[in-house]
């Protein structure tokens, strides 16, 4: 009975075959054909790493030669033989045995030499001895800290005040501390170097803006705006920064601070000027500041500032708050000399009158770099011939974003007499007249 | 294969012992199941491969972690996260007051400044035990050290001062090798004189107008101790490595890093722009094996060799304890004509007959090593960093060190501590003090670790470290250790995620030649009955031999950064 179904379905089978259209039993057909080559077709293999033998391995490891660590300098690398000054850097500075009137340490306030100062950091020395020997998180906060920052954050009239122990530090830990990978920071194209290291530590975009121009922010703003719409859901988790200076250490001007923000959520700052001693802080509102004392890299990561240093800056804020007066003071004298220095032949004066560390550049550049370096250094050597101490802004050429030109840079401070910034401004023009003409 | 100069070879993994079933390769080391391990642990060996190369003894360990006090340590974190959700929670809705800072009103619609996940971990567990770090204190960080009491009346996310001094506590967590924290003495004498006359200030760069007559003597000063061509000094030991890496390497270059480098050698390789590969902690076969694919196939994708490769190591590693293998990173170095750039910020002053570092420890010329840095905070008792070398590297530094350019030079009476504490280990300032400090802490070191090993605890690292890290896995007795150690008049230093892996967190004692046997004894006596209390004594005495570490060899980590 079996075989009677099997046959009998067997000739339906056969019927059907007859009974297909052609191109059906076709296309069948060469599918199979298709299916029987690719099962017996060599599988194509990608090639892998060349296989090298051993012997082959061990001749490229002895062929490599590395580069030489550091490239040779040349002996008269402008950077290489540092001035060296014997004493305190103070208004009285004996540079390479030279005794000169100091118009290059940012001694602004001239609280360098103040014995008040100088007694304040004796006696933080008598009590701790000079190190912390250990981060903040170990055993490394004194009390001079606590209060340092208390009293920091009150002349700030912020909530919170962050101490670092290097001033370079501070900048660059906090913004990586906030702006990681994937956020927006608009900064000026004159920034200074610490920030610009923070900038790159912290992965962001970067979109750099023309040096105080609000309209150009604005632009990139309004740019950035039509992007988020473009992406919402991207927008929503980009987190955007603006970063200013206060006073650029490049142009010696300042910031449009009114037009730009209506309140600062954090202001980093440097005890190593106007404080005359060793550091930095950040202040701002404790939402904001308390963060950095997980996150801030220099701050996590390296011993506190030795106390004799903290006490050296409390005591000069001290000494600030109760003289309010040596702020006009300073701002007369920078008025005074940047003045004076107006009509220079073949040097403009570049930054605000009331700025007291600001650039002497020259008029017109020579074609090279190096030679406009070497003109500025023959003014800079010829000046300090003449007993008036100054130097050059110095910059690493290779490493910055947007190079600043050479230039010389002036510092004004509380100490120097009406009678020392005339001199030192009739010595720059008469040493200007003879080197660039 | 041809044996190098060191007899570095690549060898086959070690597979007798049964250490590789159902083991995992971390850090170099297998987690071997108990029956195969006991067997292999009678053997403890510890002579190294290479043992031509140690002209002495190198011991060191890492016991594994305890099955029982590992699944412990995984539940008891897993509760806090529940807590930790719950209560985030409870904050959410209100149900419980908010204490942290939140942001203002306007600025409320703003993207929000932190990401919430990041911010779980501070909330819901550091928050509980923050009292153990950030302690205040008032004196100097000698031997002994005083406190100030803090309270905390809402589970420490605000602390007051009782206005309580806790005097004489034992300190055993400041960098303080030497004992040259101190506030009377010769080189306080000397900074003192110093400070009357410069002040404290600099105001301005190296390059500019910062460079002083001081600085002068320290670098040469410097370059005498390490026994090297010249030095230079910088004013932060972390922006040491953060500002002259870049300056030494940039695209192009290739940087072998150990696993565990510090904070500021990972910031510095970063920054540089050059190619990054991470090898096993201390690994030697791991870091072959990298430079030797680096050599033979280049640069990724391009196919170009390598401008140049530098290897960055540590002297001492502070969270582990461990000494790197300098002699057989030298060999490898010189095999294949890599640059070392050597960490010394913990060994200098501490390793050595003489203090001059792991260099000196393991008998070795100081020209081999290409870039020896170091700070002046641990052993001296200043503040900053240093870079010894050839003159053509210090010459290069001068030009174009990020730091010379622009940040602030030394202070003077910082100078001149770290100038008359350098000659005293010298002996040249006519006493034996130094010779006699770098002998205390060698021998405080070796009776600490015997004692403690002794008593049951597990301690991690080389046996002449005096970095002791002591093992106490779970969160909860973290904050327990720390706050029953201070009860006792001791200060230790407590240490958990994210500096250490998440189960292996740890109390790390830092001794001093300053700590006398007596101080020592003390607080042997109370890490052994606050050992008791919280069960921290978990060693089996099983440590793993150092050389059955089968290597991996299809791990190769790459990590385009």
């Amino acid at each position: 009975m079996a075989t009677a179904t099997e046959q009998w379905v067997l000739v339906e089978m056969v019927q059907a075959l007859y009974e297909a259209p052609a191109y059906h039993l076709i296309l069948e057909g060469i599918l199979i054909l298709w299916i029987i080559r690719l099962l017996f077709s060599k599988t194509y293999k990608l090639q892998e790493r060349s296989d090298l033998t051993v012997k082959e391995k061990e001749e490229l490891i002895e062929e490599w030669q590395p580069e030489p660590l550091v490239p040779p300098v040349p002996k008269d690398h402008p950077a290489l033989n540092y001035n060296i000054v014997s004493g305190p850097p103070s208004h009285k500075i004996v540079v390479n045995g030279k005794e000169c009137i100091n118009f290059a340490s940012f001694n602004f306030l001239g609280l360098l030499d103040n014995p008040r100062v100088k007694a304040a950091a004796l006696a933080s020395l008598k009590k701790y001895g000079v190190g912390t020997c250990g981060p903040r998180g170990f055993y490394g906060t004194f009390d001079v800290h606590l209060d340092l920052e208390d009293r920091l954050a009150k002349f700030m009239k912020t909530e919170e005040a962050i101490i670092y122990s290097y001033g370079f530090a501070t900048i660059a830990s906090a913004i990586p501390a906030y702006s990681k990978r994937g956020d927006i920071v608009f900064v000026d194209r004159a920034a200074c170097f610490a920030i610009q290291k923070g900038l790159q530590a912290s992965r962001s975009d970067i979109k750099l803006f023309k040096h105080n121009d609000m309209a150009d922010l604005e632009r990139l703003l309004k740019e950035q705006e039509i992007e988020d719409q473009k992406n919402p859901r991207k927008a929503r988790v980009t987190r955007r920064f603006i970063v200013v200076e206060g006073l650029y250490m490049n142009t010696g001007t300042i910031c449009p601070l009114p037009e730009l923000i209506d309140d600062i959520d954090l202001i980093s700052a440097n005890m190593e000027n106007a404080l005359a001693s060793i550091g930095g802080f950040c202040c701002g509102r404790s939402f904001v500041i308390d963060h950095q004392r997980l996150s801030g890299q220099g701050y996590c990561f390296s011993a506190s500032l030795p106390p004799l240093l903290a006490a050296a800056a409390i005591e000069a804020l001290n000494i600030m708050e109760e003289n309010p007066g040596i702020f006009a003071v300073l701002k007369e004298k920078c008025r005074q000399i940047h003045k004076a220095l107006q009509g220079i032949s073949g040097l403009k004066v570049v930054g605000e009158s009331f700025s007291p560390a600001f650039h002497l550049q020259l008029e017109e550049s020579t074609r090279s770099r190096e030679q406009d370096v070497r003109l500025l250094q023959e003014i800079v050597d010829q000046c300090m011939n003449k007993n008036i101490a100054l130097t050059q802004a110095r910059y690493l050429e290779k490493e910055e974003k947007c190079l600043p030109p050479p230039s010389i840079r002036v510092v004004v401070t509380v100490e120097q007499t009406e009678e020392e910034l005339e001199r030192a401004a009739s010595t720059i023009k008469e040493v200007a007249q003879v080197v660039l003409l | 294969m041809r044996p190098g100069p060191g007899g570095c070879c690549c060898r086959r993994p070690v597979r007798a012992n049964g250490c590789v079933t159902n083991g995992e390769v971390r850090n170099g080391y297998v987690k071997s199941s108990a029956s195969a391990a006991a067997a292999a642990a009678g053997q403890i060996h510890h002579v190294t491969q290479n043992g031509g190369l140690y002209k002495r003894p190198f011991n060191e360990a890492f016991e594994e972690t305890p099955m029982l006090v590992a699944v412990l340590t995984y539940v008891g974190y897993g509760v806090l996260t529940l807590f930790g959700y719950l209560r985030d929670f409870l904050r959410h809705w209100r149900i419980e007051k908010c204490h942290h800072a939140t942001e203002r009103e306007e600025q409320k619609d703003f993207v929000s400044l932190y990401q919430d996940f990041e911010n779980f971990y501070t909330r819901n567990l550091y928050m509980r035990i923050r009292d153990n770090w950030n302690r205040p204190i008032c004196s100097v960080p000698g031997a002994r050290v005083d406190i100030m009491e803090r309270q905390s009346h809402d589970y420490n996310w605000s602390f007051k001062y009782t206005g309580n001094i806790i005097k004489g506590v034992i300190n055993m967590g400041s960098y303080n090798y030497l004992g040259f924290a101190r506030n009377t003495g010769s080189c306080q004498e000397a900074a003192a004189k110093v400070l009357e006359e410069y002040g404290v200030g600099v105001c301005s760069t190296r390059q500019e107008i910062g460079n002083l007559d001081k600085h002068e003597e320290l670098e040469e000063l410097v370059a005498r101790f390490l026994g090297v061509e010249a030095a230079m000094a910088y004013g932060m030991g972390f922006a040491t490595n953060s500002m002259n890496i870049p300056a030494l390497v940039g695209k192009g270059c290739l940087i072998l890093s150990d696993e565990l480098n510090h904070a500021s050698l990972v910031l510095g390789a970063r920054l540089s722009g050059a190619t990054i590969r991470i090898f096993k902690h201390n690994n030697m076969q791991s870091l072959e094996k990298l430079l030797k694919d680096a050599i033979v196939y280049g640069q990724p994708r391009t196919r170009r060799p390598w401008k140049k490769i530098l290897i960055l190591v540590e002297g001492i590693y502070s969270m582990e304890g461990s000494i790197v293998r300098l002699p057989e990173v030298i060999a490898l170095k010189k095999k294949y004509k890599a640059y070392l750039y050597l960490d010394e910020a913990h060994s200098i002053g501490a390793l050595g007959p003489t203090g001059r570092g792991v260099v000196e420890y393991f008998g070795l010329d100081p020209e081999d090593v290409d870039v020896m840095m170091g700070t002046f905070t641990k052993s001296f008792g200043a503040s900053g960093g240093y870079i010894g070398g050839k003159k053509e590297l210090i010459d290069y530094l001068r030009t174009h060190s990020h730091s010379a350019v622009y940040a602030t030079s030394l202070s003077p009476p910082v100078v001149e501590q770290i100038i008359t504490s350098m000659k005293c280990i010298m002996g040249q300032d006519g006493t034996s003090l130094g010779k006699e400090c770098v002998q205390q802490l060698a021998e405080n070191t070796r009776y600490f670790r015997r004692r403690l090993k002794e008593m049951g605890f597990i301690i991690y690292g080389n046996e002449d470290s005096p970095v002791v890290p002591l093992m106490l896995y779970m969160p909860a007795k973290i904050g327990a250790f720390g706050r029953e150690m201070l009860k006792r008049n001791i200060g230790v230093v407590v240490v958990g995620f994210p500096a250490t892996p998440i189960i292996e967190s740890r109390a790390r004692f830092c001794l001093s030649a300053a700590h006398t046997k007596e101080i020592l004894d003390t607080a042997l006596k109370e890490i052994d009955e606050v050992g008791d209390l919280l069960q921290l004594k978990y060693s089996r005495h099983r440590l793993v031999p150092l050389l059955d570490r089968p290597f991996d060899e299809t791990t190769y980590e790459e990590t385009e950064d």
